[in-house]
């Protein structure tokens, strides 16, 4: 499906309150995005801290499609993948500003969002880390013949590092329930694709290990879900692995400082002109699925909910330093 | 399952603790290269296959990081995972999923993630393999918090400290000297597990005391011995975790005995020995009656002629003469 | 109205310079609208506002370098009120710049002038503390020259023979000397009163008939010169070092909160000085040595104490005390253990007293043997035990 080509009144097949519902996600990853540039940029935000804006077609396309009994293993530009998958806002936000009430009790920050009843397994901040994990969490899923699939997400930098071709390999060997979700967004940091590898069409890399591989526009978010759909039914069925490189981009700097050297001003503006928003709200509306006051409603709506995220992380609590050096090894108990 | 006193094999000792935690938990499983048809690097694992089948016997491909991370996720995901990395020298390849993933889950979750994976892996030189194989890196492991580091030396520590490991909610890495697999000894009837959190005074003494683990014990045993006959009485204590590292034993033996000696195969600069070192100088300083030593492995990756490898590593011949010169002075 | 700041982008970035305004005094801005460029030591970044309004009024001209934090511009919402004050706005810098003090030239350092240090262990340098000892005076056997234990402790029994001498030392000497017998006061002082606060002492005493052995005892000695003869403390010592050979659980220490049973036998044996106070030497391996070597061994022992020659090891590596004050005339000794010691033994004077052995009211020779137990090692069973087994040592004396 590519929605460029859909003219008006031709697309019906989708539902009116699913395709707020998409809509909706991906503002909320926008606004709350654009809202932690601004608190980075007060200093309420520090350490590292990547943006999502531009890919959010990615997250909410594929964690849509994903059970409640999946896991997800995401990298560490993961605010929207948290946010979708169900952690509150407020426990986001409560992280980053440090605080007990965060997600990661403060303790992870912006690359390390963790969360137990989502099964979400956290940004990993080591491009290529969280594969052989994912690949380790669906080796205990069918172990145990659960049914739960493991959901991993990481860049197309990863590809260029071992874990990759080792992870790929070992989780088509043992057919394991994992999909593997590669955010092709050209640039690994400043590096880009063309510049960093000798075959640029990733889903081939994964087709060589005899994994199915779907190219998917990751600007598309009626694409990414049906890819993800079709990719999760083929997983859950037991035939191992599956692939999906979503093509997308990055519409805001690496981390917050970056001056960009690496690209010029005039290729961000075009791929702004796709953004996975401005697309599927030009095509909702197109289609007389939306209208102005209905965005005006969900913006407000989003406005409120990261305000009052704002307000909870503002109000949080910061660990007493005589718990320092709490969680290094567990407390009690046993696994 | 034996209710007799027995001789065995240390290395028969680390299968029968893998035998008996595969039979007594069903989330036990062992994964490495070549744990299945080729029977284990070190033929630890040799006819495991045949009696736990493919699925819990796992052969895996040349791929350290990836089946390290595998037994995190895996651990993460509710199983009680055995990695066997074939030697520490390969453990290299998985550092990133130890120290970045293994070691960091359950604090960067703020407790919400423990990994209770078990990592084995043989250690140490002196057996000839040359510069690539025979590194002691287990004191370096010992540098980061979140994992836990065991040495065991004897058949009994061999045979009872992988179920305390596996029970332990944490990442644990065993580190089993590649010169012990074929030492013979002693184990009692109906083999407990060990604990794992106490170093152990492996003989008591009056002058001074010898720290050390792994293969150090013996030879700082023999010395010890020999020692005797000359009316030096060496403590040996056995370390036996590296991390977190058991202070009190070997501070009480110190304010006993007011000299130390410790010996490990490790490099000497910024090795495991410096940092027992550094803790006796802050809390036991004014009971020492001489410079704390170190005997450790010379700076210089491993040769593969076996004079100059033997040359490199502490030896029995070594510790009784350090132990002489420290003791000499006690007018 | 709102402020424009210079961003901080990175825990890293203290300062930027403006390099361009996008806009000017007047113009409308959107949240999100680029307005500025910046250049940082990562390069040129460019600058967002936060809120939508208009650009009230310019703080930092292009070329200008300000701290993180600093007010840019002035951003009235929609609608404000234009505000005259704004105008006369001053720039705000944060207080966090830190004023930039001239460099203070480094004085010249004088090369480091090594004095010469005396070598000295960290424990005879306690010892010293302890027992009041000039290490100044001191000389060093151990490596270098270096003052360990030992030497503290010979110097310090070498320090009480001024003493003899009263008369002819100079004033300054005999406060050393006193300052010797202050010392090991102080150290005794220490070791009690630590015993006292710590140890739950429990005590059982027993009487011993004596004459089976002081009679064995005599017909042995008769037959040898007086030089060789061995005294009743000597049975003493082998009776209670064969018991702990049978109750081993008083033979050790108590330390860190564990009770550490030791297997070598070292026998404490109280010998008090001339000028006062006491130390208590080890008798190593006593249950190993025949009577004519314990003998000869306290014998040497005693020389040696009064000498001030005592070996180290003596001085620390009993595993339980023997107290036996019979030669003062006492009868009954209740004593306080040496820690980490878990147990101390003592013995009065052995005197005639009425004994009945088998309905029969005679006359014997009846030693009181005390034990001082520490209940956290152990308790009154064991220690009636060991009372218990020195009697049959003692009545047993030909197999001493």
């Amino acid at each position: 499906m590519n929605m460029e080509s859909t003219k008006k009144g031709e697309r019906t097949d989708i539902e009116r309150g699913h395709a707020f519902h998409l809509l909706y996600e991906m503002l909320r990853i926008r606004r709350f995005e654009e809202r932690c540039a601004e608190l980075y940029s007060a200093s309420k935000i520090r350490g590292f801290m990547h943006l999502y804006v531009g890919e959010e077609a990615v997250a909410v396309g594929v964690i849509d499609a994903l059970k409640p009994e999946d896991s997800v293993v995401a990298t560490y530009r993961e605010h929207g993948h948290a946010l979708i998958r169900g952690i509150p806002a407020g426990a986001i936000m409560a992280e980053m500003f440090g605080k007990v009430e965060g997600c990661s009790r403060g303790r992870g920050g912006s690359m390390h969002l963790f969360d137990d009843k989502t099964h979400f397994y956290g940004g990993n901040a080591i491009v290529g880390g969280g594969l052989p994990v994912a690949v380790g969490m669906a080796l205990a899923s069918k172990m145990k013949k659960e049914k739960g699939v493991t959901c991993c997400f990481f860049g197309e930098g990863a590809v260029a590092e071992g874990e990759f071709h080792e992870s790929m390999n070992l989780a088509a060997l043992w057919k394991l329930p994992v999909i593997f979700v590669c955010e092709n967004n050209l640039y690994a940091m400043g590096t880009a694709l063309t510049l960093s590898e000798s075959v640029t069409d990733i889903s081939k890399k994964a087709e060589s290990y005899n994994i199915i591989s779907d190219p998917v526009d990751g600007m598309d978010v009626l694409a990414v879900e049906k890819a993800a759909q079709k990719a999760l039914t083929a997983v859950r069925a037991g035939n191992g692995p599956y692939f999906l490189e979503c093509r997308t981009y990055r519409f805001r700097a690496h981390s917050m400082f970056d001056p960009e050297l690496y690209r010029k001003k005039t290729e961000v503006e075009e791929w702004k002109k796709h953004g996975p928003i401005v697309r599927f709200t030009r095509y909702l509306k197109e289609n007389d699925l939306l209208n102005d006051k209905d965005l005006d409603d969900i913006e407000q709506k989003i406005a409120s909910e990261i305000e009052e995220a704002v307000a909870f992380a503002d109000a949080g609590r910061p660990e007493p330093v005589e718990d320092l050096t709490r969680f290094v090894y567990s407390e009690g108990g046993k696994s | 399952m034996n209710t007799q006193d027995r001789e065995i094999t240390y290395r028969e000792a680390v299968r029968e603790a893998i035998r008996e935690a595969m039979q007594k938990d069903e989330r036990v499983f062992l994964m490495g290269e070549d744990v299945g048809r080729y029977g284990g690097c070190f033929a630890v694992s040799k006819d495991m296959l045949d009696e736990f089948g493919q699925e819990r016997i796992r052969d895996t491909p040349l791929s350290e990081s990836a089946f390290v991370g595998a037994g995190i996720g895996a651990a993460l995901g509710g199983m009680l995972p055995v990695v066997e990395i074939m030697t520490v020298n390969f453990s290299l390849l998985a550092l990133d999923q130890i120290v970045n993933n293994a070691a960091k889950y359950l604090h960067m979750s703020g407790g919400l993630f423990n990994v209770p994976v078990v990592i084995r892996m043989a250690t140490g030189g002196g057996k000839q393999l040359a510069a690539q194989h025979s590194h002691s890196l287990e004191g370096w492991y010992a540098h980061i918090p979140g994992i836990k580091v065991l040495t065991p030396a004897t058949i009994e520590d061999a045979r009872g400290m992988l179920w305390t490991a596996l029970m332990d909610p944490d990442p644990v890495l065993i580190f089993e000297n590649n010169t012990l697999y074929n030492m013979k000894g002693h184990l009692p009837a109906n083999p407990v597990p060990v604990d794992i959190d106490h170093a152990i005074v492996r003989r008591p003494g009056t002058d001074i005391t010898v720290i050390t683990y792994g293969v150090g014990l013996f030879k700082a045993l023999d010395a010890a011995e020999k020692l005797s006959e000359d009316d030096i009485e060496t403590e040996v204590i056995d370390l036996r975790t590296l991390r977190p590292l058991d202070d009190e034993t070997f501070l009480a033996s110190v304010a006993k005995t007011h000299r130390v000696l410790i010996v490990d195969e490790g490099w000497r600069s910024g090795g495991i020995s410096a940092e027992i070192s550094a803790r006796i100088m802050e809390r036991s300083f004014y009971d020492l009656d001489a410079p704390t030593e170190r005997l450790c492995g010379v700076e210089v990756p491993m040769p593969y002629a076996g004079h100059l490898e033997q040359a490199a590593l502490p030896q029995t011949e070594d510790i009784i003469s350090i132990v002489k010169r420290m003791v000499k002075s006690n007018g | 109205m709102a402020e424009f700041r210079m961003p901080s982008l990175g825990a890293d970035m203290e300062e930027g310079i403006l390099v361009e305004w996008k806009v000017k005094t007047g113009d409308h801005v959107k949240r999100g609208d680029i307005i500025a460029e910046v250049e940082t030591q990562k390069g040129i970044i460019e600058i967002e506002v936060f809120e939508d309004g208009v650009v009230e009024q310019i703080l930092v001209q292009p070329g200008e370098k300000v701290p993180v934090g600093t007010a840019l511009a002035i951003i009235r919402a929609e609608g404000e009120e234009e505000r005259p004050e704004t105008a006369e706005a001053k720039k705000t810098t944060p207080s966090t710049e830190e004023k930039k003090a001239a460099p203070e030239k480094p004085k010249p350092q004088p090369a480091i002038k090594r004095e010469k240090r005396i070598r000295i262990s960290p424990l005879a340098r306690r010892f010293a503390a302890e027992l009041a000892i000039d290490l100044s005076k001191v000389d060093g056997t151990g490596p270098d020259g270096a003052i360990n234990r030992a030497d503290v402790e010979r110097a310090a029994a070498q320090a009480k023979k001024p003493e003899k001498h009263v008369p002819e030392q100079p004033p300054e000497k005999k406060e050393r000397a006193a300052g010797f017998h202050e010392g090991i006061r102080k150290a005794i002082a220490a070791a009690m009163a630590r015993s006292n606060r710590e140890i739950p002492h429990y005590y059982l005493e027993t009487r011993i008939d004596m004459s089976r052995a002081l009679k064995g005892l005599e017909a042995e000695n008769r037959k040898r010169s007086v030089k060789e003869r061995i005294l009743p403390a000597v049975l003493l010592i082998k009776a209670v070092a064969l018991a702990l050979g049978d109750v081993p659980a008083l033979n050790g220490y108590w330390i860190d909160g564990v009770h550490r049973p030791q297997e070598a036998i070292h026998i404490g044996f109280a010998i008090s000085l001339r000028q006062g106070g006491l130390v208590t030497p080890a008798i190593h391996h006593a249950d190993l040595k025949s009577l004519d070597e314990l003998m000869e061994a306290l014998r040497d022992l005693i020389i040696r104490t009064r000498a001030g020659r005592l070996r180290s090891s003596e001085m620390t590596d009993s595993t339980i005390t023997i107290t036996n004050l019979g030669d003062i005339g006492v009868e009954t000794v209740y004593g306080v253990i040496y820690p980490p010691q878990v147990a101390l033994t003592g013995f009065g004077r052995i005197t005639e007293q009425p004994w009945v052995e088998n309905g029969m009211i005679g006359i014997r020779p009846v030693l009181t043997a005390t034990l001082a137990g520490d209940h956290r090692a152990t308790d009154g069973h064991t220690g009636a035990r060991f009372l218990d087994a020195i009697n049959k040592h003692l009545q047993d004396w030909e197999k001493l």
